[in-house]
C-alpha cells in the first residue's frame, strides 16, 4: 500500500472509532467593522505607529513621497512596475532608481537602499498592510531584501477588520501581510525592530 | 478491575510515532528532569521573567477584542470539522496544490518524512538548506537526518539559531531559547558563528539589538546562497491549496521567497477547510502567541507563482502518530492545537520546570497531552502527571482544548497500560484499591479515620508533624502536616448529637 | 429546604473544625443542615490519579448518600468541582443511564459554600466578626472549574473588623494538585515557595481559602517559615462571632 493510501486508511479508521461532532461552524464573531472611514483611518495610523511604523498622512502623494524619501538619504530605490506617476514624480533626484525588469537577483537587491510599493488592503484594527504582488507592488522579494520599505496606502484600501480583508484578498496570489517592521522578541522577550526584513517601515496614507 | 473505561487499542488501530527517530521522548521521567531546572536559579529567573512578560501582553490584546469568546468557539469548531472530514480535506488539499504546480508527498512517520526531504534536497543538487522554524521537522529530527545524508541545515529563526549554535535543545514552542539570557547568547554567538559562516564581530555587546544585528549579518549570506528552503506551515487551506506561515523576523519570508526550491513539512491536522477560516486563525494565533494584534509577517502562497518565489514546491504531509491521536475520542481534540504556546506561558509547572523537562519538542501543558498520545502512553508515562490540574491552560487555549480533562484521561491510560504489562500491582494500585475498599463502607471509613489519629503521637510537641518516612516524606520535606484531630467530624457529629449537645442548640 | 453538608474526607479526618464552623454558620443563617453519615469520599483522588474505574462505585455511593436533599453544600471548591463536572462525565462514560441521571441531578444541587451563601441564601453579610488582617487565595478549582468569581471576597469584605489585603498573583496555583504534590514534589515545592512569598508580602496575619487541601499545603509551608502567619478556612472566618460581653 502506498503511504498515501495507508495514511488515508488510518484517518478513516480513527474517525470510525467514534464519530466527531459535525455541523455548521458558528461564526458569531464580528465580521464587519461598522466604524466610519475617518475613524478607521485614525485607528490604522494609531496601530501602525504602535508597531513602530512611521506614518505620514496627506492628499498630495508627490509632495509626501518627496518629503519622506528626502529624509531617508537612500542611495538607490527599486520601484516596481505599475507605480503611479504621482508617486514616482516625488522621488528626489540623486536616488538611483531601479526597475525590476529584467528581474533583479537577490544579491543585486541586497545592494539596493530601499523599495517603494503599493499594497492591496490595509486593516485598521491590527495595523496590517497586505501586499499581493499586483500593480505597483512587484515580486515578494522587492519588499523584503532591501533594508528600507515605503508602503503607499490609499483611504479606499482601508478596512476595519481581519474578516473584511480576507474577503477582498485573492488566495491564488502570493500574499504578504506586514504589521510593522521585521521584529524579534527572542532575546529575553525584548522586542528588537529589524532582523531580516526591512528595519525601517514608512507608510504614506493618502486621503 | 480490568478496563472498564480505558479503551484498549482495537486491532487495526493507527500506529503511534515509531521510536528511534525524532524528538518526542525524553530519556528521564519528568520529575527527575524538572529537578535540574529547579536547581538552576538563572534558568528560573529567565523563565519567570519571560513568561510573565508574554502573559501580560497576551492578556492585554485579548481583552481588546469584544468577540474573543466567539472567535474561540469558531476556532474550535473549525478544527473539529477538520478532524471529522480529515480524509476529504487532505485529498482536496492535494488536488489544489497539485493543480497549482506543487507536488504532494505523504509520510507515515518521521523516518519516511525525513527520507522524502533528503531525497528532494539531493535531487536539487544542494548540500546546504535554510530552514524556517518548524515544529514538525523538529519532531521528526530532520536536521540530524539531513546531516547523516551529508546536508547541512541552517536554522534561521533567531531563537533556533541560538539553540543550534549552542548545541542545545529548544525549550519553548514560540521562543525556543527562552532559557537563555543575553549574556549567554552573546557568548554563544562569539564562540560558534565563525565555525559555520560569517563570524560575529569580536566587539559584540549583549545589547539585544546588537545580537539581532549579528544574526542578520550571519544569516544574510546563507539566504542569498540557498538553493533549497525547508519550512513548516501554520495552515493549509483545502479549498484553495494555499499554505501559510506566520512569523516575525522575516527569516520566514527569506526562506519562502529567495530559494529556487521550497519543501514544506506539515502535520496532517494543519489543514483548514476554507480561505474564510483564515479570518479566525489570524486573529486567534498572533494574540495568543506573541501577544500582538498581528505578527509582523504572514506569508501565504499557492503552489508555484511564476516569476515570483520558488519555482519548485513540495508539500510533505506527516502522520507520525497523529492518526493514533485521532483514534482516541477523549484525546483527539489535542489535534486542534495551533502551536500558539499560550498554555506554556500560563502554566505554573512549565514556568518552574522549563521546556527541557518534558523531553519532547512539545513542552508545557499541550506537550503533556500531545507527546504521550503521539508516542503511546507507555513511552511518556510521567507527562500526564506533570500538572497540578490548575486549569489555567484551558482558559487561555484559543481553540478551547480541555487540557486538564485530557490529562486525567491520559493518567487512566497510563494506569491501564501499567496494569496490562504487569500482573503484580504497583504500590499505588494497592493503595488506591485499599482506599476504595475502605471508602465504600462508611463503617470501615469511620474506623480508618479514627485509626489515622494514631498519627497524633508524631506531632505531640507542637501540633505539627515535621518529618515522615517515604513516600510521605515527599510531603514533609518542605511542608509540615497538622497533628491529627482529637476526634473526626463524624464522631463529633454523632457524639454531640449534631453539635446540639455541645452548644446548646444555638 | 432540606440541606445536606458534604463534609469531604479530608475535612472529616484532618480538619473537622472546618465542618463544625460550616454547621455553625449555616445554623446561624437559619439553615438546619443535616449530615448524612453514608458519605465518605467523592473519589476525586482516584479520578485524578488515573483510577476512574475504582472511582465509579464511589461516585455511585456519593450519589446515594445525598439522595433526597434539595441542596448539598460543601466547604471545598475542589470536591464541589469534582461532583459537578467529573461525576457526570464519568457516569456518562460508564453507560449506566440511571446513574448518569442521578449524578447529573445531584450535580445541579451541589454548591461550594460561597456559592450557597450568595446564590441560594442570597446573603453576603453573614454577621461575622473577625478582627484580623486577612489575605485570600482563591484556589484553582473554585476559580476555573466552578467559576465562583468574587463571591468569597464579597463575603469577606462584609465581615466586621476584617481587613482584606490583596494577594499578588492570587490566581496562580499554590502547587498542591492532589497527588501532584507527591509525584512532582520539587515542582510543587517551588510553586509553594512562590505562593508563600506572595502571602508573606501582604503582611497578613491570616491566609484564607475555600479549600482545606490547598490550605493544608500552604499552611504546611507557612509553618516551616516560622513567620507566624496562619491558615484559616473561609468557613471558619464566616462562622466567627464577637465574643459576648
Amino acid at each position: 500500500m502506498s503511504a498515501r493510501d495507508d495514511v488515508l486508511a488510518r484517518v478513516r479508521a480513527a474517525q470510525a472509532v467514534e464519530p466527531l461532532p459535525d455541523g455548521p461552524t458558528p461564526r458569531d464573531y464580528r465580521r464587519h467593522d461598522d466604524r466610519r472611514l475617518p475613524e478607521l483611518l485614525d485607528l490604522l495610523v494609531e496601530r501602525l505607529t504602535d508597531y513602530q511604523a512611521t506614518v505620514h498622512r496627506g492628499d498630495d502623494a508627490t509632495t509626501l513621497v518627496r518629503s519622506v524619501l528626502g529624509g531617508r538619504s537612500l542611495p538607490s530605490l527599486v520601484v516596481p512596475d505599475g507605480v503611479p506617476d504621482a508617486w514616482r514624480d516625488g522621488i528626489p533626484g540623486g536616488i538611483d532608481l531601479l526597475a525590476d525588469d529584467p528581474p533583479l537577483s537577490a544579491v543585486e537587491l541586497d545592494g539596493v537602499g530601499g523599495v517603494l510599493t503599493g499594497c492591496r488592503v490595509a486593516i485598521a484594527e491590527t495595523g496590517t498592510l497586505v501586499l499581493d504582488g499586483g500593480p505597483g507592488q512587484g515580486r515578494r522579494m522587492l519588499s523584503l531584501v532591501p533594508d528600507y520599505c515605503l508602503v503607499m496606502v490609499t483611504a479606499d484600501q482601508v478596512v476595519g477588520s481581519v474578516p473584511q480583508a480576507v474577503a477582498v484578498l485573492d488566495p491564488s496570489r502570493p500574499l504578504t501581510w506586514v504589521s510593522g517592521p521585521s521584529a524579534t522578541s527572542d532575546i529575553e522577550l525584548n522586542r528588537v525592530e529589524g532582523v531580516h526584513g526591512p528595519r525601517t517601515l514608512d507608510v504614506i496614507l493618502l486621503g | 478491575m480490568s478496563t472498564f473505561l480505558g479503551l484498549p487499542a482495537p486491532p487495526g488501530a493507527p500506529p503511534t510515532a515509531p521510536p528511534g527517530v525524532g524528538h518526542l521522548r525524553g530519556d528521564r521521567p519528568f520529575p527527575e528532569a524538572a529537578a535540574d531546572a529547579l536547581a538552576d536559579p538563572q534558568l528560573r529567573h529567565n523563565l519567570g521573567r519571560a513568561t510573565r512578560t508574554i502573559r501580560g501582553k497576551r492578556n492585554a490584546v485579548v481583552a481588546e477584542l469584544p468577540d474573543w469568546a466567539e472567535l474561540r468557539a469558531a476556532g474550535a469548531a473549525i478544527k473539529d470539522d477538520v478532524l471529522a472530514h480529515l480524509d476529504t480535506y487532505l485529498l482536496q488539499l492535494e488536488e489544489k496544490v497539485t493543480s497549482a504546480g506543487g507536488v504532494v508527498h505523504w509520510a507515515r512517520d518521521a523516518a519516511e518524512a525525513n527520507a522524502i526531504v533528503l531525497e528532494l534536497v539531493l535531487a536539487a543538487g544542494a548540500t546546504e538548506v535554510v530552514k524556517v522554524k518548524s515544529m514538525a521537522t523538529q519532531e521528526t529530527g530532520l536536521n540530524e537526518a539531513l546531516a547523516a545524508g551529508g546536508v547541512s541545515a541552517w536554522e534561521t529563526d533567531l531563537a533556533e539559531l541560538i539553540v543550534q549554535l549552542g548545541d542545545d535543545a529548544p525549550s519553548h514552542i514560540l521562543v525556543p531559547a527562552i532559557h537563555r539570557n543575553r549574556a549567554e547568547i552573546r557568548e554563544i554567538f562569539l564562540r560558534a558563528m565563525g565555525g559555520v559562516g560569517r563570524a560575529a564581530d569580536p566587539g559584540l555587546t549583549d545589547d539585544p539589538a546588537a545580537l539581532a544585528e549579528a544574526a542578520r549579518l550571519h544569516l544574510r549570506q546563507k539566504f542569498l546562497d540557498a538553493e533549497v528552503a525547508i519550512s513548516g506551515a501554520n495552515f493549509a487551506i483545502a479549498e484553495t491549496g494555499t499554505l501559510g506561515v506566520v512569523e516575525s523576523e522575516g527569516n520566514g519570508r527569506m526562506c519562502l521567497t529567495l530559494p529556487r526550491v521550497l519543501i514544506t513539512v506539515m502535520g496532517l491536522e494543519k489543514v483548514v477547510p476554507t480561505w474564510q477560516d483564515l479570518e479566525v486563525f489570524l486573529q486567534l494565533l498572533p494574540r495568543s502567541s506573541t501577544g500582538e494584534r498581528m505578527n509582523p509577517y504572514t506569508s501565504t502562497w499557492t503552489g508555484v507563482h511564476p516569476g515570483d518565489g520558488p519555482q519548485e514546491f513540495h508539500l510533505v504531509l506527516l502522520d507520525n502518530g497523529r492518526t493514533a491521536v485521532l483514534a482516541d475520542p477523549q484525546g483527539r481534540s489535542a489535534l486542534r492545537c495551533i502551536r500558539c504556546s499560550a498554555c506554556l506561558n500560563v502554566c505554573p509547572v512549565y514556568e518552574r520546570a522549563g521546556g527541557h523537562a518534558y523531553g519532547s519538542v512539545y513542552p508545557g501543558p499541550i506537550g503533556a497531552v500531545l507527546s504521550p498520545q503521539l508516542t503511546g502512553v507507555a513511552e511518556n508515562p510521567s507527562l500526564p502527571f506533570a500538572s497540578s490540574l490548575c486549569g489555567a491552560c484551558y482558559d487561555v487555549c484559543p481553540v478551547a482544548i480541555d487540557i486538564p480533562s485530557m490529562l486525567v484521561h491520559l493518567r487512566e491510560r497510563v494506569v491501564e497500560d501499567k496494569r496490562a504489562h504487569s500482573r503484580i500491582p504497583t504500590s499505588e494500585q494497592a493503595l488506591m484499591s485499599a482506599a476504595k475498599w475502605t471508602m465504600l463502607r462508611p463503617g470501615r471509613w469511620a474506623a480508618a479515620l479514627r485509626a489515622g489519629r494514631a498519627g497524633r503521637v508524631l506531632g505531640r510537641r507542637r501540633d505539627r508533624i515535621g518529618a515522615l518516612p517515604p513516600p510521605l516524606s515527599a510531603w514533609t520535606s518542605t511542608r509540615d502536616l497538622p497533628r491529627p484531630p482529637e476526634q473526626t467530624f463524624r464522631d463529633w457529629w454523632v457524639s454531640s448529637n449534631g453539635g446540639h449537645a455541645e452548644d446548646g442548640g444555638t | 429546604m432540606r440541606v445536606a453538608l458534604f463534609v469531604t474526607c479530608l475535612v472529616d479526618g484532618v480538619v473537622p473544625d472546618v465542618a463544625k464552623a460550616t454547621v455553625r454558620l449555616l445554623r446561624r443563617l437559619g439553615v438546619d443542615v443535616e449530615v448524612p453519615l453514608a458519605q465518605t469520599c467523592c473519589g476525586q483522588m482516584h479520578i485524578n490519579t488515573g483510577y476512574a474505574g475504582q472511582a465509579l462505585p464511589l461516585v455511585q455511593q456519593h450519589a446515594d448518600a445525598f439522595r433526597g436533599f434539595d441542596a448539598v453544600v460543601t466547604p471545598s471548591g475542589s470536591c464541589a468541582g469534582s461532583v459537578r463536572h467529573q461525576h457526570p462525565a464519568l457516569a456518562a462514560r460508564s453507560g449506566q443511564a440511571g446513574l448518569q441521571r442521578q449524578v447529573e441531578d445531584l450535580a445541579s444541587r451541589t454548591y461550594e459554600l460561597s456559592e450557597f451563601l450568595v446564590d441560594v441564601l442570597g446573603v453576603t453579610d453573614v454577621g461575622a466578626y473577625y478582627p484580623h488582617k486577612v489575605t485570600f487565595h482563591p484556589t484553582c478549582h473554585s476559580l476555573r472549574v466552578l467559576r465562583v468569581g468574587d463571591r468569597p471576597l464579597r463575603l469577606l469584605r462584609a465581615v466586621q473588623g476584617l481587613e482584606l489585603v490583596e494577594l499578588p498573583d492570587a490566581e496562580v496555583c499554590c502547587g498542591f494538585g492532589g497527588t501532584f504534590a507527591v509525584k512532582n514534589p520539587d515542582v510543587s515545592a517551588a510553586m509553594l515557595s512562590d505562593k508563600l512569598r506572595h502571602v508573606l508580602s501582604t503582611d497578613a496575619e491570616i491566609c484564607s481559602a475555600g479549600d482545606s487541601s490547598c490550605l493544608l499545603h500552604i499552611g504546611g509551608g507557612l509553618s516551616r517559615t516560622r513567620a507566624g502567619v496562619r491558615t484559616v478556612h473561609l468557613a471558619e472566618i464566616l462562622a466567627s462571632e464577637p465574643v459576648p460581653a
